[in-house]
């Protein structure tokens, strides 16, 4: 499954790649990769998280965990370990 | 996970029910969109019906059918729920696509968000490769302006080659040439452009802007287009004139998701795949795609991003966006409302003033009512006994059906017809799904999805509804605990006999401010005390019958809308007025004779109300309460709201008739009939936590397929109420004695 691909928290399998959930709040990023498989993989290519789509960590929960991003213009709320699945770099 | 269960979907008999129903005469139109971008409004405003709307994603939970007249011709609307594509993920989002795909709509709406236009136009590019009958309504634009979106209409019509529509729904702009345009593409029978192709789609195209062209404006990488040029031919010549479009077909051969070609053949009545030329092609196909190195999940992937790019594209080209004041006043109200350390003092803020707005606004309606209901009771009694009516009559009519109705109206309707339209006006701002997204780390940590948050907010309206709701969530393990625990938090039928209890008990009936602010107070740790315990018993759910990790979710936050305050305020109240009226008269008027009855009929010299009572009063006084207050619990089954007028005709049927119009008074009756503060507590936290209703019940069952299932949701807060009113009952024993 797709835990074994999973990357660390810091970031991913590049060297200027991090994770999604390891994006600070109000920074913007653009996608590389997704680790996601099967049904969380076309779910978030059905949002519009393609390779090279720009996000940006608009918010985060009180706890830190979900956060929600800015793509395509829509706020979408993420889990940690969903977001950890989306590989980006900084700008 | 594949998500095999329930495809039932093409072959469902709804649907072959719709086409039998519908005549010659009538168009089906198929409304389609993402969540939350105004359909259910498209709708309502298209067939003068009063479907519910809300402002967070995934309120339309079952398709709602209507009737629309356009110059002369008759058009079915069918409403479907939200889906941001037609590759279904939740049990809702294969509803919508199942209708769109399989339901032989003639044509389908696809309503689009216009501040969000790129995203929605990847649903719109997917229901295009099914069918040219697409009429593209981009709804919203009062709100698009303000955000300052403008869009080029005529550009993205052209590019697009269907009727694209700009709406404001809400204010009933664009909906009369939505429906022309609807006239319009579902009468035309050739594209227009090719004249070869008179009659029947091209399998290639022919011309420039051809309508095979114009139909699928989304065009993927090479060795895709090559494969799909080596099988639309074949699919073309195997299906019958009324299908899907060929390519959509191949696409989804190709693609090899099992649920949906399952769904395919059962559409089409044959096996797609075993036509002689399509499964030769198809291997010629994949072939194609295995030399270019395309795994299966590379051409999903290269499917999604055709679609998404060619929005895109779509948008860069038509759209021209300025930033405006209002985002960033969004903004800064979402940082506000989720930040770590207002985020939940600003949620139990809001609920307590919900509260007491509610409690405070109640008192003097209430008290109204019934003086006014009571005083009639009075003359209806007397007016009756001028005219000879025997006394068992005037009991049964008088004493019991009408004041069991007087009660349930004026206890029970002031606060639900405040309660109802502030919530509504909460719901209808977008503030739900921030309180879901502050709310999902505690529903993770119980192994639950984050949108039971949102099924938990319905649950306060009504837990049927609620119930109905937790079809948004994905995974049917966290929909069963969704489901399972929704009657732990009080439907609108529990709160007034909460609020009257707590006022007689713990704040006492004097008034004032300080009285009002303590019971909403107390009301809100009762809630957050039923808030807690869905959290323990979905921990402890996930932990033993349902055992699992939580699943990935997502959860569109959608931008704050101004609530449209009058219609809102006008529509709920009446709602909820017409709505505890009509069970008023259904179920407590019933219950009120039956009681009557109870009260009046003798079995060796007792009574059976006093029989039954008594008969329960040893179990019932183990947990702190009495057997007629169990009684009452049990003869409540219908309808919660019953439970206290049935405590009170019980004690006024054994003991003297006051005059029932003040809380103090009736305080009284209940102190007179043995209740300590034990007893009002204990009694609380049973309506706090017992068998849902039989609504509820009857919806869990509907929604579940089992009984079983059914059975667990009786037990588990009923068992839950009887372990806490046992535990305050003994303790407070323990202590006073």
């Amino acid at each position: 499954m797709a835990a074994s691909r999973r990357p660390d928290k810091e970031g991913g399998s590049m060297e200027h790649n991090i994770s999604l959930a390891a994006l600070p709040e109000g920074e913007h990023a653009r996608v590389t990769e997704l680790l996601a498989q099967n049904g969380m993989r076309r779910r978030l290519l059905d949002l519009g998280l393609t390779p090279g789509t720009q996000v940006e960590c608009e918010l985060k929960s009180p706890s830190g965990d979900p956060a929600a991003y800015r793509i395509r213009g829509a706020l979408i709320a993420l889990r940690r370990r969903d977001a950890a699945l989306v590989l980006v770099t900084m700008q | 996970m594949n998500r095999k269960s329930g495809f039932a979907g093409a072959c469902a008999p709804e649907r072959r029910d719709l086409r039998t129903r519908t005549g010659e005469q009538e168009t089906v139109v198929a409304l389609a969109g993402n969540p939350n971008v105004g359909k259910s409004t498209v709708f309502n405003a298209l067939t003068n019906l009063h479907q519910h709307t809300g402002n967070w994603p995934g309120k339309t939970v079952v398709s709602a059918q209507g009737v629309c007249e356009v110059q002369g011709r008759r058009y079915l609307l069918v409403d479907t729920p939200g889906s941001y594509s037609l590759m279904a993920h939740s049990a809702e989002e294969q509803a919508a696509r199942d209708f769109i795909c399989f339901g032989g709509a003639d044509a389908v709406v696809v309503v689009c968000d216009a501040s969000c236009l790129e995203r929605n136009l990847n649903l719109a590019l997917q229901t295009m490769e099914i069918t040219r009958h697409v009429v593209v309504c981009v709804n919203l634009m009062d709100e698009a302006r303000q955000r300052g979106t403008s869009v080029d209409f005529e550009r993205l019509e052209a590019r697009l080659g269907v009727p694209v529509v700009p709406a404001s729904a809400r204010a009933g702009e664009g909906l009369p040439e939505l429906m022309r345009a609807v006239a319009h593409v579902t009468q035309e029978k050739t594209c227009g452009h090719c004249p070869e192709s008179a009659g029947s789609r091209p399998a290639a195209p022919c011309c420039p802007g051809c309508c095979f062209a114009s139909c699928c404006p989304v065009r993927y990488p090479d060795p895709v287009e090559r494969a799909l040029a080596l099988l639309i031919p074949a699919v073309s010549g195997a299906i019958p004139e009324q299908s899907p479009s060929p390519r959509w077909l191949a696409l989804r051969l190709l693609e090899g998701d099992e649920a949906l070609c399952e769904g395919i053949d059962c559409m089409l009545g044959f096996p797609l795949v075993r036509q002689p030329g399509v499964a030769r092609a198809l291997s010629e196909a994949k072939q194609v795609l295995s030399e270019a190195q395309m795994t299966q999940t590379a051409l999903r992937d290269a499917i999604a991003d055709g679609l998404v790019h060619t929005a895109a594209e779509l948008c860069a080209d038509v759209i021209q966006k300025k930033p405006t004041k209002r985002e960033r006043r969004d903004r800064k109200i979402d940082r506000i409302l989720t930040s770590r350390r207002t985020g939940f003092p600003l949620m139990l803020l809001l609920l307590l003033g919900v509260f007491w707005l509610t409690i405070t606004g109640a008192n003097v309606p209430s008290q109204l009512l019934a003086d006014v209901l009571f005083r009639f009771g009075e003359r209806l009694s007397e007016w009756l006994a001028v005219c000879g009516a025997p006394e068992w009559l005037r009991g049964l009519t008088v004493d019991g059906a009408y004041r069991v109705l007087a009660w349930v109206v004026s206890v029970m309707l002031p606060p639900m017809a405040i309660f109802f339209p502030l919530f509504t006006l909460l719901e209808d701002l977008g503030y739900l799904p921030r309180v879901a997204f502050n709310l999902d780390h505690c529903f993770q940590k119980c192994h639950a999805c984050g949108k039971q948050a949102l099924t938990m907010a319905m649950g306060f309206g009504c837990n049927a509804a609620g119930v109905v709701g937790c079809r948004i969530i994905d995974s049917p393990r966290e929909r069963l605990i969704a489901i399972l625990t929704n009657s732990f938090v009080p439907c609108n039928g529990r709160f007034p006999t909460l609020i009257a209890i707590l006022t007689m008990f713990f704040v006492g009936t004097s008034g004032g401010i300080g009285a009002s602010l303590l019971s909403a107070l107390l009301l809100t740790g009762l809630v957050l005390l039923g808030v807690g315990m869905t959290f323990l018993a979905s921990r402890a759910l996930s932990g033993t019958v349902l055992r699992g990790v939580p699943s990935s979710f997502t959860l569109e936050l959608p931008p704050y809308r101004r609530p449209q305050l009058g219609k809102v305020l006008v529509r709920s109240v009446l709602d909820r007025t017409l709505f505890v009226l009509g069970r008023a008269a259904v179920v407590a008027a019933p219950a009120g004779v039956l009681l009557w009855c109870m009260a009046n009929l003798t079995v060796y010299g007792r009574t059976l109300l006093a029989a039954s009572a008594a008969a329960l009063d040893p179990i019932a006084r183990f947990f702190g309460l009495d057997g007629v207050i169990l009684l009452a619990f049990l003869l409540g089954f219908p309808a919660n709201e019953i439970v206290v007028p049935i405590i009170i005709m019980a004690y006024l049927a054994k003991g003297s008739l006051v005059e029932m119009n003040d809380l103090s008074l009736l305080r009284a009756l209940l102190v007179q009939n043995g209740w300590t503060w034990v007893t009002a507590v204990c009694t609380m936290l049973f309506s706090l936590m017992h068998w849902p209703c039989s609504t509820t019940c009857l919806t869990i069952h509907k929604e579940t397929q089992s009984w079983k299932w059914t059975a667990a949701a009786v037990l588990l807060p009923t068992a839950a109420g009887l372990t806490a009113c046992a535990l305050v009952a003994n303790l407070a024993r323990l202590f006073a004695g």
